[in-house]
């Protein structure tokens, strides 16, 4: 029979207490030291593997996860079975709408849409991905260092990073990519993650600091452990699911800012991505003369794959906080 | 007042199942008596506590019936329950100095707390402040917010709000876990004052300390996985108890004068049984020096001698 | 062994760290092998942190910590994990001090780790298996377990088993039983009252008068980080001198005393008596609270082996209910 604490039974769960990073993670409340509490309710001890059991059953979860998955596997596979290129003119009739052969129609210049929304589709979820580990590593990094050392350094790190985070980001890419030019997607997507970290360094600053005043951090200094392999050893491992929402969210930002870029012409122009199809749509003057499926299909799926991540987001927010689930 | 609990029986849910917390309790609380209910973890007590007036959420009730001055408590009911809480059954519970809305100040949560009540807040300020000064607070923290109080006050703050409207009875659980030892005694010495002054008529003083509920109560009741074990008068339960359970318990406690040079003490081997799936008989089994082949049925709860009730084959 | 040599720890707070929070101030006392020095105050009283100073989890502002000699108050790495082998800590909560996402034993693999990395893995068993049995706990049931799979007993003494692997001379307990059941906890201070015959120093942290009684050789009374009273255990719990000392002796609860009893013992009701000053009676021209600090009472041998502070005018009314 174990000692418990009934009130912070959350704080023996397998991960610390956050909300969604919105704003800074909260940290965890701290029982005032004492005896031995009652045992209140019996504490749900959950094991690695439970919220696997969890997660199968979140609707939110599932759901998000699938429509994500599914966009994926059409932007992978499908170019594999088409017959065109996404730049190829003339494969069918100009502004024809959706039909057998073209299942999205075609545009002004006789191209597949389906085709160039498939190709579309890899090159958005590659350049977000890019994006997304790009700014984990950098924020995660800086949050993680001034959130353990604390001092002096914590203070100039979040001068920088206060200051990156005041920068209008969509303004200073556009500057950016105006000047430089982007001509690929690695460097768009190093360009978005660079600026898209600070938010990221401030909530794992913020846990950090709550985990290192555990006393298992305590032990490990006991034992001589080096700063940076109790951070990789100690620390991030209990922010694990932390950390998974935050790339998450990453994505989905970096998906947006990636569109709006390349629907302002300041994108990689080679290729394909759903904002350049509905920045031709638009250069072409398909909403005037009706060629509503030449600029839907893309925008409809930007929406889904954003809104299937923050919604998947929601539903492991729930599976790692046990307090916000309806049971 | 009195109050009467017969055969109340409340399992918490999870996912293995029901956890077996209070596994029918039996007892009587007189007019004007305090009660200590002593026991180590997972022993129930806090369960009692707050099953008496219904707050958590996760518990189930299974059955049992409670009587509060002759009348029946709806404990299984948690909607029926609000009409008796703060009223005639107050609790103050363990991490008090938490209770507090941390954004509002006291003087406003106690006012915003009584109207929802239907009392008016002009009406009772004055007993209001009369009991401050009882507690040796002063009538200035009405203006201030929690986070600006020590420890201690807010203890004590926690205390004249539950007892504001007099309760017939106050479930004390582990009021003094988290204090120093020097406000301990004060908060001790002030509940046992607001007894005195008729503030409340019956309490429950629920902690693992057995020490500080000597200092304070009449009778003493050890719980046990669940289950009652013994309930005396506490010079009783000191100086003569019947249950293995509490002899050993007593005995395994140090005081201030006894060293480990001149009399080494011992606890008790192993740990209390899981309560997803007790054991059958009595629960003490598998740790009492005593055990013997009749404790594999479970031992009744009853009076070995006036006014104390034990629940062992041997001590009857 | 170890000894404290006027050590001070003042925090930094405020904006921009203009003003200061004095935690410890100006303590020192000695551990020699096979004593149990009882460290005892209520909240605030600076005696977590003293441990922590010792164990170089906080640094130390003022003064110098020395072991065998050695002033140990500012070495870092390979220095400080030379000193982490002669002196080790267990903390107050038994399921925080373990990650909760590894194994128990994980504790004892990072000791291997850092400190025997060449160790046979047969070598290794025998030792680990050593240490168990030193904590009276089997292998068998303690391993390959997750935290929340064993009770806070059988976690602190797991602690107390790892410290040992390391052959460590002096240990610092702080409050590690005030998480446990009241039936386990007279087990672990067996267990540690057993180590102290077998030579290991232990700093003893804790409020809990009765369990400082039972087992350490020498108390240290604190309060808001400066020692009121301190010695031998016996003289200072049977003798108490500083107002402070009988006030707490007062205020715990005892098993077969009521407070009444004990408040009469003690003569709390006779202000005089209380306020009594030892250091005024020794030297009755002095002040005891030097005007450079004071906050900063002077101790004086009231007879051997029990030093207490000047009371003067230290105590008010309110301080005797700490609130």
């Amino acid at each position: 029979m174990t000692e418990i604490k009934a009130a912070t039974e959350a704080a023996h769960d397998a991960g610390p207490e956050f909300s969604t990073p919105a704003g800074d993670a909260t940290a965890l409340a701290a029982a005032p030291a004492g005896a031995p509490t009652g045992a209140g309710a019996p504490v749900v001890r959950r094991s690695r593997g439970e919220w696997l059991h969890f997660a199968i059953r979140n609707k939110k979860v599932v759901g998000g996860l699938g429509v994500l998955l599914g966009i994926l596997a059409i932007g992978v596979i499908a170019p594999l079975f088409l017959q065109y290129g996404p730049r190829e003119r003339g494969v069918g009739p100009r502004n024809g709408a959706p039909s057998a052969d073209h299942w999205f129609g075609t545009t002004t210049f006789g191209e597949d849409v389906f085709t160039q929304v498939a190709y579309g589709i890899r090159a958005t979820f590659l350049v977000a991905a890019l994006a997304a580990a790009v700014a984990a590593l950098i924020g995660m990094t800086i949050g993680f260092v001034a959130g353990y050392v604390g001092g002096i350094i914590d203070e100039i790190l979040m001068v920088i990073t206060n200051i990156v985070l005041v920068l209008p980001v969509f303004v200073v890419l556009i500057v950016i990519t105006s000047y430089l030019g982007i001509n690929n997607i690695p460097t768009q997507a190093l360009i978005i993650g660079v600026f898209a970290w600070p938010w990221v360094a401030r909530a794992v600053r913020a846990q950090t600091f709550s985990l290192r005043a555990r006393d298992y951090v305590d032990l490990a200094r006991l034992t001589g452990v080096r700063p940076l392999s109790i951070i990789r050893k100690e620390i991030a491992p209990n922010m694990a699911s932390y950390l998974v929402m935050v790339f998450i969210l990453l994505f989905a930002g970096a998906v947006l800012f990636a569109a709006a870029l390349d629907f302002l012409g300041l994108g990689p122009r080679e290729g394909m991505s759903l904002g350049l199809m509905l920045q031709l749509a638009t250069e072409w003057g398909a909403l005037q003369l009706g060629i509503w499926w030449w600029f839907i299909p893309p925008g409809a799926i930007i929406t889904m794959i954003t809104g299937a991540a923050y919604v998947t987001n929601v539903g492991l927010d729930e599976v790692f906080n046990p307090k916000l689930r309806e049971t | 007042m009195s109050l009467r609990v017969d055969n109340l029986r409340v399992y918490y849910r999870t996912l293995r199942g029901d956890v077996k917390a209070l596994d029918g309790v039996t007892f009587r609380v007189a007019d004007g008596e305090i009660m200590g209910i002593a026991g180590e973890s997972g022993c129930g007590k806090s369960t009692l506590g707050k099953s008496l007036i219904r707050l958590d959420g996760r518990m189930r009730y299974i059955e049992g019936t409670v009587e509060l001055d002759g009348e029946k408590l709806p404990v299984d009911d948690q909607e029926a329950m609000n009409r008796f809480r703060f009223t005639e059954v107050s609790i103050i519970p363990q991490y008090a100095m938490s209770a507090m809305n941390p954004i509002r100040k006291i003087g406003k949560m106690i006012a915003e707390l009584l109207e929802s009540r239907g009392y008016r807040y002009s009406g009772i300020k004055p007993e209001l402040e009369r009991r401050l000064d009882l507690v040796g607070l002063s009538r200035e923290v009405l203006k201030r917010y929690p986070i600006e109080l020590s420890g201690g006050m807010k203890q004590r703050m926690v205390m004249v709000i539950s007892t504001l409207l007099n309760p017939s009875l106050l479930i004390a659980d582990e009021v003094t876990s988290a204090l120093d030892v020097s406000t301990q005694k004060a908060v001790a010495e002030a509940l046992v004052d607001f007894r005195d002054r008729d503030f409340v008529k019956s309490m429950l003083v629920i902690t693992h300390d057995i020490s500080l509920v000597y200092q304070i109560a009449d009778t003493i009741m050890v719980m046990y996985a669940g289950k009652l074990a013994e309930k005396a008068s506490t010079q009783t339960i000191i100086n003569a108890p019947k249950h293995p359970y509490t002899q050993l318990l007593i005995s395994s406690l140090p005081e201030v004068g006894v060293k480990y040079a001149d009399r080494q003490l011992t606890g008790i081997p192993g740990s209390p049984p899981g309560l997803l799936n007790p054991p059958v008989g009595c629960r003490f089994r598998d740790r009492c020096p005593l055990a013997f082949d009749k404790c594999v049925e479970e031992p009744p709860f009853v009076e070995v001698a006036p006014g104390h009730e034990v629940a062992c084959w041997k001590a009857m | 062994m170890l000894q404290l040599n006027r050590v001070w720890k003042i925090y930094r707070v405020g904006a921009f760290g203009t003003k200061q929070l004095t935690a410890v101030r100006d303590v020192s006392f000695g551990i020699e092998p096979g004593e149990v020095v009882s460290l005892i105050g209520e909240s605030g009283s600076g005696k977590t942190t003293i441990g922590r100073m010792v164990l170089r989890l906080n640094s130390i502002t003022r003064g110098s910590i020395t072991l065998d000699g050695n002033d140990i108050s500012q070495v870092t790495g390979s220095g400080l994990k030379e000193y982490y082998r002669h002196v080790q800590g267990v903390f107050q909560d038994p399921f925080s001090s373990f990650n909760p996402i590894f194994k128990a034993d994980r504790v004892f693999e990072m000791v291997k780790s850092q400190y025997f990395p060449r160790m046979k893995r047969e070598a290794w068993w025998n030792k680990l298996d050593a240490a168990l049995a030193d904590v009276r706990l089997d292998p068998g049931t303690v391993l390959n377990k997750f935290p929340h799979q064993l009770s806070g007993g059988q976690l602190q003494r797991m602690l107390i088993a790892r410290a040992l692997l390391l052959d460590i001379r002096l240990l610092v307990a702080d409050e590690v039983i005030s998480m446990l059941d009241a039936s386990t906890r007279i087990d672990v201070m067996n267990l540690l009252a057993d180590l102290k015959a077998r030579g290991l120093g232990i700093l003893f942290v804790t409020h809990d008068l009765a369990l400082g009684n039972y087992i350490s050789t020498r108390t240290v009374i604190l309060r808001k980080g400066v020692v009121v009273e301190m010695g031998e255990t016996a003289k200072v719990f049977s003798n108490p001198r500083h107002p402070y000392t009988k006030n707490l002796l007062g205020s715990v609860p005892q098993l077969h005393r009521k407070w009444s009893e004990v408040a009469a013992e003690l003569h709390l009701d006779d202000r005089s008596q209380v306020m009594h000053c030892d250091y005024h009676d020794r030297f009755p021209g002095e002040c005891g609270r030097p005007a450079a600090d004071p906050d900063q009472p002077n101790l004086v041998e009231f007879e051997p082996g029990h030093f207490v502070a000047c009371a003067r005018e230290a105590i008010t009314e309110s301080d005797l209910v700490t609130a």
